[in-house]
């Protein structure tokens, strides 16, 4: 069943939990693959260019097989634990105040639109001990998550990155860095610009004084407390997605017909978008869309009880003797709502098990709805094909493999 | 689609009624100090959200709010403050003012109070205050902050609390209800509180169940605009099931006020995002199409919300939607009789004594 229609997953309300970050509502089975695994096998020919003899292995166990793997690293208490269990888990902040500090590695597979597993490393281990298998770690490696706490002193830090980066170099060139300065909340704007700038500048020189410049790097400003990690989250998920400029043209064109101001492509589960049209995005509409997710999915956690058969047969008899599926002009979920001032009506449209299409109108769109629908309805058909065509693909590769 | 058109309308139409007058109700808003009386005042009516309440002070003698509600209806709402010299102040020198023509009073006591005999024993000044001034008035007690009871004992204390409180209550007979700001029972007591005060309900509500039956809705809910409270909700008994005298129903109990909950803190996001205020209405359609059910909620009359369930099916939908706007005339005349007659000029009945 599609989470939007079942709306399995804790609600904001219930504030019974406050253990260690459960994995119940998470794992789910996926059908709408993409075709990670390819670029994986990308990743690791090119490696194997540069270095013939030490080409990294699939990394081992059939869990970890084909799953792009975003790494939390940082020092102790920066918060990597609070972000994932936040972010995965949909943890309310507040309680992450209770979460012990993690011992060992934390691995978690997240099964949605995409398979990845976030692996979450205790502060105090220094894998760069010769006793770590590099590759196991880094392998099959999505994204580096590096958290800095940018209300203390982030100095250590930025060292212990550098060397990281530094020792990553050589063997794993590709790997992508991604900075999180983190607890920003109650930060001024001036004072997080500046520590941003701070951080960015102390480690390109300590890049460049080794011969290494232009590292891929990216920084982004995050905060459990507000909508800024998912935000982040989703930028660093967006550079896995192989076809993202197919879906971005999508909503771009959906954009332009409609006249829609801002499109995102949801994750239902975790609320990461992992597309938008290219018009400017700011943090309202974000926030506005992911909340209306979370309307909907509530609400049909309400009202989406099974009815009994009788009933439904009675629905599908006269004076309508029609199937109830082909009563309805849709069979994934729709919704529209139109806020009080009319300038901007928002509607939702489901396109697979786990991606919503969420859309902010312009004004007057919704008296036009039918034209929007159909629309709509053309777009979700392009999005589906284009998954549908990773997922074929993805068969390919195997086969190749087997043959070598 | 002819089946579906308006039939009703003579059901619908309030003209036969006599003319209903503006009601004002007292409603006495009562408790130790700290037992979370404002807070709860200003979730309801003034859509703060949980979290908020902790900016809250105490409040300092009496706090006097009018709420405009539906059917003309408007409630004083006097929050008094609880501390103890307010109390002794209200018993004594502002006795009558305080206690005379009371409609309602809400009597708040804290489950985690230390010292509950000392609670019962204001309590029982305060009821025997009540007898003397406003002996038909109603009397709600809830029982609050029950998130600090461990879930499993919750039900015994506060069965005992209730016993203790009956059995002090005089001629009275309280409704209790347990309560918590921090889950939808506080939107459960309120929405029943509510529910009985409000004056031509039944006629509203018998409208609403032709209303739904006519449109083949599953469930059909009224809400109070600001407090988005449901005021009343009418059920389908024609989900049938194999057993024709039992009806299906969702196995949701507490699925109104849970509702109201998710629509109000939704409210909290559409303000941020619109940049209106947060009492002000922030939408005016809401449509949801499932494979498995439909919903719409609208604006309906001056003080109202209306929320309509249905099976899945375009055709239904529609045609629903279309016939709740058309309802909607007539149910604004239930609504503020008082309006209608003041609009034919007859403004001499409506005006309140």
């Amino acid at each position: 069943m599609p989470l939007l229609h079942t709306g399995r997953r804790r609600t904001k309300l219930d504030r019974s939990y406050n253990g260690p970050p459960r994995q119940g509502p998470v794992r789910h089975i996926s059908p709408a693959q993409l075709n990670l695994e390819r670029v994986h096998e990308q990743n690791r020919l090119s490696v194997r260019k540069k270095d013939g003899t030490k080409a990294p292995e699939p990394a081992p166990g059939p869990a970890a097989k084909g799953k792009p793997r975003l790494l939390l690293m940082g020092q102790r208490r920066s918060g990597k634990s609070s972000i994932s269990s936040v972010v995965f888990h949909k943890m309310p902040p507040n309680e992450t105040l209770f979460l012990e500090s993690t011992a060992r590695i934390q691995k978690d597979s997240m099964h949605s639109f995409m398979d990845f597993q976030v692996w979450d490393f205790p502060g105090q281990v220094d894998f760069m001990d010769p006793s770590f298998d590099l590759d196991a770690i880094f392998g099959e490696i999505g994204a580096l998550i590096w958290v800095i706490d940018a209300q203390d002193d982030y100095l250590e830090a930025i060292n212990r990155l550098n060397s990281t980066i530094l020792n990553l170099q050589p063997s794993y060139p590709n790997v992508n860095v991604e900075v999180f300065i983190h607890k920003v909340d109650g930060l001024s704007d001036d004072y997080k610009l500046d520590i941003r700038r701070d951080i960015l500048q102390r480690i390109q020189d300590e890049l460049s004084d080794h011969g290494v410049e232009n590292a891929p790097i990216n920084y982004h400003l995050t905060s459990i407390y507000n909508h800024s990690i998912f935000e982040a989250f989703s930028k660093v998920i967006q550079k896995l997605i192989p076809h993202l400029p197919t879906l971005e043209a999508l909503l771009n064109d959906l954009c332009r017909s409609c006249r829609f101001e801002k499109a995102y492509l949801f994750d239902v589960l975790s609320k990461i978008y992992i597309a938008t049209d290219s018009s400017s995005m700011d943090m309202a509409s974000y926030e506005i869309c992911s909340d209306y997710i979370d309307v909907i999915v509530d609400v049909s956690e309400i009202y989406g009880w099974d009815r009994p058969k009788e009933y439904i047969e009675l629905l599908e008899g006269p004076p309508w003797n029609k199937k109830l599926e082909d009563q309805s002009g849709c069979r994934d979920a729709e919704s529209a709502i139109v806020l009080t001032d009319g300038k901007r009506p928002i509607m939702l449209r489901e396109v697979n098990k786990y991606l919503a299409l969420v859309a902010i109108m312009c004004q007057g769109s919704y008296e036009k709805m039918p034209n929007v629908t159909m629309n709509v309805e053309g777009t979700v058909r392009g999005l589906t094909e284009v998954f549908e065509i990773t997922k074929q693909s993805r068969q390919i590769p195997r086969v190749m493999r087997r043959s070598y | 689609m002819n089946n579906l058109s308006i039939q009703d309308e003579q059901a619908a139409s309030p003209s036969a009624e006599p003319k209903q007058k503006q009601k004002k109700k007292k409603v006495l808003l009562m408790g130790k100090s700290g037992s979370g009386k404002s807070s709860m005042r200003s979730i309801i009516f003034s859509n703060y959200i949980a979290k908020d309440t902790r900016r809250l002070g105490a409040t300092i003698d009496v706090d006097l709010s009018h709420v405009k509600f539906l059917g003309n209806l408007t409630l004083n709402l006097w929050d008094c403050g609880g501390q103890d010299a307010f109390m002794e102040n209200y018993l004594s020198q502002q006795r009558q003012h305080v206690f005379s023509n009371v409609g309602v009073l809400i009597y708040v006591f804290d489950i985690e109070s230390r010292d509950f005999d000392r609670d019962l024993l204001t309590y029982r000044s305060i009821i025997a205050a009540l007898s003397q001034f406003s002996p038909t008035a109603s009397v709600y007690i809830l029982i609050h902050k029950m998130d600090l009871v461990v879930p499993n004992q919750r039900e015994d204390i506060y069965n005992d609390r209730v016993s203790l409180i009956r059995s002090k209550s005089d001629s009275f007979d309280p409704t209790p209800f347990a309560t918590s700001i921090w889950d939808q029972s506080l939107y459960k007591a309120w929405a029943e509180i509510i529910h009985d005060l409000v004056p031509n309900l039944d006629q509203i509500e018998k409208h609403l169940g032709s209303l739904g039956k006519m449109i083949q809705a599953e469930e059909v809910l009224l809400f109070e605009r600001t407090s988005f409270l449901v005021v009343s909700a009418w059920t389908s008994r024609e989900i049938i099931t194999s057993d024709a005298s039992q009806p299906a129903q969702n196995p949701t109990y507490d699925r109104n006020e849970r509702l109201s909950n998710i629509i109000k803190n939704f409210k909290q996001s559409t303000s941020r995002f619109t940049g209106t205020p947060k009492s002000a209405e922030q939408f005016s359609v809401f449509d949801l199409k499932m494979p498995n059910f439909c919903m719409f909620l609208i604006k309906f009359t001056t003080n109202t919300y209306l929320g309509v369930v249905l099976p899945p099916g375009e055709e239904r939908y529609n045609s629903a939607k279309l016939n709740c706007y058309i309802a909607r005339t007539q149910f604004e005349d239930l609504d503020s009789p008082a309006r209608k007659s003041a609009d034919r000029g007859a403004t001499a009945e409506a005006v309140e004594a």
